[in-house]
């Protein structure tokens, strides 16, 4: 299946701006910056936790923890191993224990993610309360789970990709639907 | 998928690569590229047992039958822990429990563990081809545990990760193995890997225990233990089956010891920072002196910790490719 770029949904200056609202709400709802821990799952929510925790250094002053998870182990269906055959270790800085965390994604999308990165979250410790942060939000959901902070609600159809783009990671910052190839 | 001459040795999982194996039988037919993708997943693996929780639900619902055929308690037990921490259930079935002592064939013993449905099969066995045969019968996925005097995979791949955790690579060191390389399905296994990594792989032992055919495998062949510990970086010691000494492959313990076992004075002939393993059980006094095993050169008990991550990596890469095929 090919895929063609349909439409550029948010550019750099617009990612920026959408960061930035969502690290004040961050600031506005959890209080304690030196109990709060910012989780990027492996690999696209690892630069949106990057790049809240420096938002949050900006108007803050200080900058929360930031860890990362890798959620294979904890997926429901093994057939992502045979194409991605790498497991990456989760880091945290510190125990989550007694922590509250926010888990960062770039998409949420059928929320099974979300739920895989929640067991294996309760495996390394309990934290006092976890909540979501998502740059994308485009609907779809198969579980019930909903983002805490959302950058923005995508209405999109179930062919659709949402492809983010971070400059860390991909080297220029977008976020772009993409979509099937029409049949020539 | 076996690797061509002059594949870059690297194992560089950057490049787009599949895992389709359903079975891991050898060493010799392994790529590059799959012994690096062992390894990669083995280090991530060996966090998990540093964890409160020592378990992943990745093969929840997953059978594992470990079928031993012959005495093993550390490989069959450190199957069984990687089994259990990825969430997978574990039966035991070995031969002393079994009806293979009642006259059983090990056709009729493997249809009828078919008919229990596991999704794999550990197997151990005193002939080589065993786990081939059992790959080729059965769906489920099937390990060699170690067939005769053919390979044991797991522990070569297992020696190779705690060679990389010690020395941060495998390619250029000289690595030193020692005792009956004749009949040992472990130097088998780890001359295939060592040499396709890149490392330069010597062999001592009694010629009674040398094949000359060594040499085709691309190996040096030292007839005197010293020659093969001169500067060497890695110490392979292996086990002596104290069970062949009945046959006349050498006089006896004190003059194998004399010979070839490897005490402080002939460790001292390697590199300063040289490293010591074995795949265990120690003989202590025969192969290895206690003061070398106990002592600040041996990797011995770290090999024990990094078997239960490969084989927990090798139960997860052989999981996925039977997702994919069904």
């Amino acid at each position: 299946m090919s895929l063609i770029a349909k439409a550029t949904i948010l550019d750099s200056d617009a990612m920026r701006r959408i960061v930035r609202r969502m690290a004040g709400e961050i600031l506005e709802s959890e209080r304690d910056l030196a109990e709060l821990m910012l989780i990027g799952i492996r690999t696209r929510g690892v630069p949106l936790a990057e790049q809240l925790a420096a938002e949050i250094l900006a108007q803050e002053g200080r900058a929360p923890a930031i860890g990362t998870l890798d959620i294979t182990l904890y997926r429901d269906d093994l057939s992502l191993v045979a194409p991605k055959p790498v497991v990456r270790e989760s880091h945290f800085p510190a125990p989550i224990e007694g922590r509250t965390l926010v888990l960062c994604d770039d998409v949420l999308y059928t929320g099974r993610t979300v739920r895989a990165a929640l067991d294996a979250l309760l495996d390394f410790g309990r934290p006092k309360a976890v909540r979501l942060a998502v740059l994308i939000d485009r609907g779809w959901r198969e579980l019930p789970i909903h983002a805490d902070y959302v950058g923005r609600k995508v209405p999109t159809s179930a062919s659709e990709v949402i492809k983010v783009s971070f400059e860390e990671s991909d080297g220029a910052a977008e976020v772009q639907i993409l979509d099937r190839k029409p049949d020539a | 998928m076996s690797a061509a001459a002059g594949t870059p040795v690297s194992g560089d999982l950057s490049i787009p690569f599949r895992w389709r194996r359903k079975d891991l039988l050898g060493i010799a037919e392994l790529s590059v590229q799959e012994i690096g993708a062992v390894l990669a997943a083995a280090e991530s693996f060996a966090e998990v047992a540093l964890r409160p929780v020592k378990k992943v639900p990745t093969l929840r619902g997953k059978t594992v039958v470990n079928l031993f055929f012959e005495p093993s308690t550390r490989t069959r037990v450190s199957f069984e822990i990687a089994a259990q921490r990825l969430s997978a259930d574990v039966v035991n079935f070995s031969v002393a429990s079994s009806s293979q002592s009642k006259g059983e064939t090990l056709r009729d013993t493997t249809r009828n563990i078919a008919s229990m449905f596991p999704d794999f099969v550990v197997v151990r066995h005193a002939h080589h081809g065993v786990p081939a045969m059992l790959a080729r019968e059965l769906d489920c996925g099937v390990i060699n545990a170690g067939d005769g005097s053919h390979e044991h995979p797991t522990q070569a791949l297992l020696d190779a990760m705690t060679i990389r955790h010690r020395k941060g690579r495998i390619e250029g060191l000289t690595v030193a193995m020692v005792g009956d390389i004749a009949h040992s399905r472990v130097a088998r296994s780890n001359i295939h890997l060592l040499t396709r990594l890149g490392a330069r792989v010597r062999v001592a032992g009694p010629r009674t225990m040398l094949p000359r055919e060594m040499a085709a495998l691309g190996v040096e062949v030292c007839y005197r233990v010293e020659d093969a510990l001169d500067g060497a970086d890695v110490i392979m010691m292996l086990r002596l089956q104290l069970e062949r000494q009945r046959s006349v492959l050498f006089p006896s313990l004190g003059e194998y010891a004399a010979l070839f076992g490897l005490d402080a004075k002939r460790l001292a002939l390697a590199r300063p920072d040289a490293i010591v393993l074995h795949p265990g059980p120690m003989n202590r006094g025969v192969e290895i002196a206690s003061e070398v095993a106990d002592g600040g050169h041996s990797a011995i008990l770290e090999q024990v910790g990094q078997g239960v991550a490969v084989r927990m990596a090798v139960l997860y890469l052989l999981a996925g490719a039977r997702e994919e095929r069904s």
